[in-house]
């Protein structure tokens, strides 16, 4: 289980997380809906360690990461899985390389198992016999799916993911949704998604959370965020232009 | 014109200026710090196993062999126009025959190892900068990190590792055609005999000038690729940021193997 207390971070004079207080529960989906700039990129970049709070913790099982070093924050980071907004591939390495990497640099497995396994989740994300290309040499859509099949390769605990499905086309968004939420039966992991893909979310988030001027103001599940009577709920996910929040 | 605000505003600009300079100070120091920090990881992470040895190759080929031409090519060009310069100037006094310890020393203390260092940097510390600066924008770097591995290790030891393995061997070259393009100039064309050339260049110039060298090579090729990876690593934002990085980089390395080599030429014999 995550938990998220009181989390606050400035830059230089701009606070954008203002105390932020989220559960995230074992095994569920759970996604964090807000505006761009709002600062959902910044709370998931505490949520793996990458930024160190101002103030407030973030539990993981007991652990509070925002306090932990080294060993210790290693430890819980190898159960994590994790996908990033632009895939975060390394362009020096092959779509295989990709995907074994993690398998080669935390594991014991011999290359027959890493091969086994990588060619098992390439086939999962609907890659078979793209292993040799380079991820320069593969689409956008593409690269997301080997971000994917790389975060679940180690068969993490928990998997954040950030915009998975920023710049696709619809087609494309609803393919790495339906992945996703296979992916998620079959192997039951935790995940914490940023997303602003309304109202495909829906059908795939178990609870979502609204983060917004550095705060979440709404968490329920699907139906209660799409029925809120928060009128800057309803503006964000009905795209409004006009409303109790003001339009960049 | 001056209004109510402007008095208070006077009688604050001593302060601000302090406020100013210690902004400043701290900064710098601060800099400072997280520069030492970053080497001293690098190097405990050399003395603890394991260490990446492909990645440590790939490096070696990278900075040394692919450094090849240029330093040849520099080298040569160095040598020769060391050699008709010296020549120029020592036929003026009737001192011909000291050509070759004069373009020997000062190759091989001097010219060899700072030469080498600054175009290596120009072809594979810049590259190294920019490199490493779009695996910081793009969230490589992070990827590293969330797999629970550290990115030092990867990316930062094995560049250091093989500048020092490489700078020495490319500086050696650097000497050599040198050498030998003072000799192509001196002897071939100028006419001074083979044997004065060498034969006073061993006269002169002993192994205490090659550990000159041997040292300032070694010490600049920890340096050049620390500096690069540093800059990488810590790059602003976009495009822009890995622009300035690189810029930085490449400006920073060659005003640190000029100091450097002033300092190592006065502390070592």
């Amino acid at each position: 289980m995550i938990r998220i207390r009181d989390l606050r971070k400035s830059f230089g004079r701009q606070p954008v997380l203002r105390g932020v207080d989220l559960d995230v529960a074992t095994g569920e989906v759970m996604i964090i809906i807000g505006r761009s700039g709002g600062g959902k990129s910044v709370l998931l970049k505490h949520l793996l360690g990458l930024l160190r709070p101002d103030a407030g913790a973030v539990l993981v099982d007991g652990t509070d990461i925002t306090k932990v070093r080294g060993a210790a924050l290693e430890a819980v980071r190898r159960r994590y899985g994790v996908v990033f907004q632009g895939g975060a591939l390394f362009d020096s390495m092959s779509v295989f390389d990709n995907v074994a990497f993690p398998l080669r640099e935390k594991t014991n497995l011999g290359a027959g198992d890493i091969a086994q396994r990588v060619e098992e989740k390439l086939g999962r994300v609907g890659l078979v016999d793209m292993g040799h290309k380079n991820p320069a040499e593969i689409s956008g859509g593409m690269r997301k799916r080997v971000a994917i099949a790389r975060a679940l390769v180690t068969e993490p605990e928990i998997v954040f993911f950030d915009e998975p499905t920023t710049g696709l086309d619809p087609i494309l968004v609803n393919t790495i949704h339906h992945l996703i939420q296979d992916l998620h039966r079959k192997f039951r992991f935790t995940a914490v998604m940023v997303s602003h893909e309304i109202p495909e979310i829906f059908e795939i988030a178990d609870r979502v959370a609204m983060l917004h001027e550095g705060v979440i103001i709404e968490t329920g599940d699907a139906r209660s965020i799409q029925n809120s009577t928060n009128p800057i709920v309803q503006q964000f996910i009905h795209g409004a232009v006009e409303g109790a929040n003001h339009a960049a | 014109m001056t209004d109510g605000s402007a008095r208070p505003e006077t009688w604050l600009l001593p302060a601000r200026w302090v406020e100013a300079l210690g902004r400043v100070t701290l900064y710098l120091v601060e800099s400072l710090g997280r520069f030492g920090r970053f080497l001293g990881e690098a190097a405990a992470l050399v003395f603890i196993p394991p260490l990446k040895l492909s990645r440590l190759t790939g490096r070696v080929y990278f900075i040394g062999f692919k450094s090849l031409t240029i330093v040849i090519l520099t080298g040569a060009f160095t040598g020769m126009a060391l050699g008709l310069q010296v020549f120029l100037t020592l036929q003026r006094v009737g001192s011909e025959a000291f050509v070759g310890p004069a373009v020997g020393i000062a190759l091989v203390r001097e010219l060899g190892p700072v030469l080498t260092a600054v175009f290596v940097t120009g072809l594979a510390g810049s590259a190294l900068t920019a490199e490493l600066g779009i695996m910081r924008i793009t969230e490589q770097i992070d990827a590293y990190m969330v797999m629970a591995l550290n990115p030092t290790r990867y990316l930062v030891v094995p560049a250091i590792l093989a500048g020092i393995i490489t700078f020495p061997m490319l500086t050696a070259i650097f000497d050599v055609t040198g050498i030998y393009g003072g000799y192509l100039v001196a002897v071939i064309l100028l006419g001074l005999s083979p044997g004065t050339y060498f034969g006073q260049m061993h006269a002169f110039a002993d192994m205490t000038d090659v550990m000159v060298g041997f040292w300032k090579s070694l010490c600049f090729g920890a340096l050049v690729p620390w500096v690069c990876t540093y800059k990488g690593f810590h790059c602003g934002h976009g495009a822009e940021g890995v622009s300035r990085a690189t810029t930085e980089a490449v400006v920073l390395s060659c005003v640190l193997i000029l100091v450097f080599n002033y300092f190592l030429g006065s502390v070592l014999p």
